[in-house]
């Protein structure tokens, strides 16, 4: 079965998980002046579609494969040193689950959910809900792998004012990278879920303990 | 034009919001205020607290868009302990947070009502917004929109989704009337004809009557939510 227009769906921007609230860090790196304009925007996305846009990616290609929800939560965690993004991944885990069980019920969603009542790791409960969308496991890491880099670029057209065609320009100039890591995700998965990627942003970590004790700030992580 | 004024109609039932806690008892009521930045939101808020937390089991919900300033304030005027206030960021667009994607106020609602309920009622104050911005019903079942006389008495005139169909139209801060040369009979007429039998309150909370009027419409709506008489003053 073709599942391509419940991949938009799931995709779509303005699907209600959440996610608005959220820059990706892009809000710390303009706070630091690291982000002034489009040409970073595009920096800023590449490094983070090939570190936590890669690992979560690969975490939502698993959950879509069938492997243990839970255990890939488990594996979440260990790939999320941050305790503040551990936090924001399972607000945003619980948000999706709402969204989903809305959307694309199952007894897999319900589940998780009553296993994880203030949320799992967001990757993990999007796949899940691909494939409760009859999604495949690579259609889980599209997903999870432009949403990685789609919110900064919403973020930023509002933290920077910077032009809207300049921001979705970076988005579809990083369109094939965008297709090879979610390949390499799918590819992981057919595979143990200890050897799922794990790559990291250093600084993405820093700055999101820094950001989460702004007393003043526009988005939530 | 907005079908569905009954919001608080028993039998209503989403997915978001269903009317009932898992055991059957039927969950707190909630009401949405909302309005443009500075009209009185929070104080009407506040207000509201102290005329009904003697009778009634309250929290609040605030929706900041860039602070948490409104928590900050409710928590400092102690209107009610700080674990039934709660705040959520909005990502710098207030109305998506209570309308386009509820998910998260809906979680503050549900995580409150687990902290510290049974709840009677739960105040979800969204960040001050245009006037276009309505909660959805998937969050709430009655909205009060709020608005003051001194940002223009000709907002009744231009309406809006928040100005004709908030189940109660709030034209605040009276008092200041005079000073803005506001035409308050002018905004009544005004509201009326955006609004039909909607009902509308004239309120200054640095009066007498106060949030009176307000807290008697909070009541009834509560009385018709849960089907029983409206709790004593
Ligand atoms: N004179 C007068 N001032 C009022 C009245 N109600 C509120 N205010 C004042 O108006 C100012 C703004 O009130 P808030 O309650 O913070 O307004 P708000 O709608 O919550 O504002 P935002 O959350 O920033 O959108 C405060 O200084 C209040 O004290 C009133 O009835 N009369
Ligand atoms: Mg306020």
């Amino acid at each position: 079965m073709s599942g391509s227009a419940a991949l938009l769906v799931l995709a779509d921007g303005r699907f209600p998980a959440g996610g608005h609230a959220h820059s990706g860090g892009a809000e710390g790196a303009v706070k630091a002046g690291r982000l002034r304009g489009a040409g970073d925007l595009e920096h800023f996305c590449r490094g983070r579609l090939h570190t936590a846009g890669l690992t979560a990616a690969g975490l939502a290609a698993a959950a879509a494969a069938g492997h243990d929800p839970l255990a890939l939560d488990e594996a979440a965690d260990a790939r999320t040193p941050s305790p503040a993004l551990r936090r924001t991944a399972r607000r945003l885990g619980r948000q999706m689950m709402r969204a989903a069980r809305a959307t694309w019920p199952s007894p897999a969603l319900d589940e998780l959910a009553a296993a994880r009542p203030k949320g799992a790791h967001q990757p993990v409960v999007l796949g899940l809900a691909a494939r409760s969308a009859g999604l495949t496991p690579l259609d889980a890491a599209y997903a999870a792998a432009y949403e990685n880099i789609s919110g900064p670029a919403t973020a930023v057209v509002r933290l920077l004012s910077l032009d809207p065609f300049d921001a979705t320009a970076v988005l579809a100039r990083l369109a094939p990278e965008t297709e090879q890591v979610a390949q390499t995700a799918a590819r992981a998965a057919d595979g143990p879920v200890e050897a799922l990627p794990a790559a990291s942003a250093p600084l993405l970590d820093l700055v999101a303990e820094s950001h989460a004790t702004w007393p003043v700030r526009l988005f939530a992580s | 034009m907005h079908l569905d004024h009954q919001v608080t109609d028993p039998e209503r039932h989403t997915h978001s919001a269903p009317a009932t806690r898992a055991d059957g008892s039927r969950r707190a009521l909630r009401i949405g205020l909302g309005g443009p930045v500075g009209s009185g939101k929070t104080a009407t808020v506040a207000a509201l607290c102290r005329a009904l937390r003697d009778r009634l089991s309250l929290a609040v919900v605030t929706n900041d868009i860039y602070t948490s300033e409104d928590a900050a304030f409710l928590l400092r005027e102690a209107v009610l302990p700080p674990e039934r206030i709660s705040a959520v960021e909005t990502g710098a667009c207030p109305h998506t947070a209570i309308r386009d994607d509820i998910s998260a106020n809906l979680e503050a609602v549900e995580d409150l009502e687990e902290a510290v309920g049974p709840l009677d009622l739960v105040l979800v104050e969204s960040g001050g917004d245009n006037l276009t911005a309505t909660f959805s019903q998937g969050l709430i079942d009655a909205q009060i929109f709020v608005i003051d006389v001194a940002g223009g008495d000709d907002i009744p005139r231009k309406g809006g989704p928040g100005v004709s169909t908030a189940d109660l139209l709030v034209i605040n801060k009276t008092d200041l009337a005079p000073y803005v040369g506001s035409d308050l009979e002018g905004m009544a007429r005004d509201a009326k004809a955006q609004r039909g039998e909607l009902p509308v309150i004239f309120q200054s909370l640095r009066s007498e009557a106060g949030v009176g009027p307000v807290a008697d419409w909070a009541r009834e709506q509560l009385a018709a939510w849960t089907g029983g008489a409206a709790p004593a003053a």
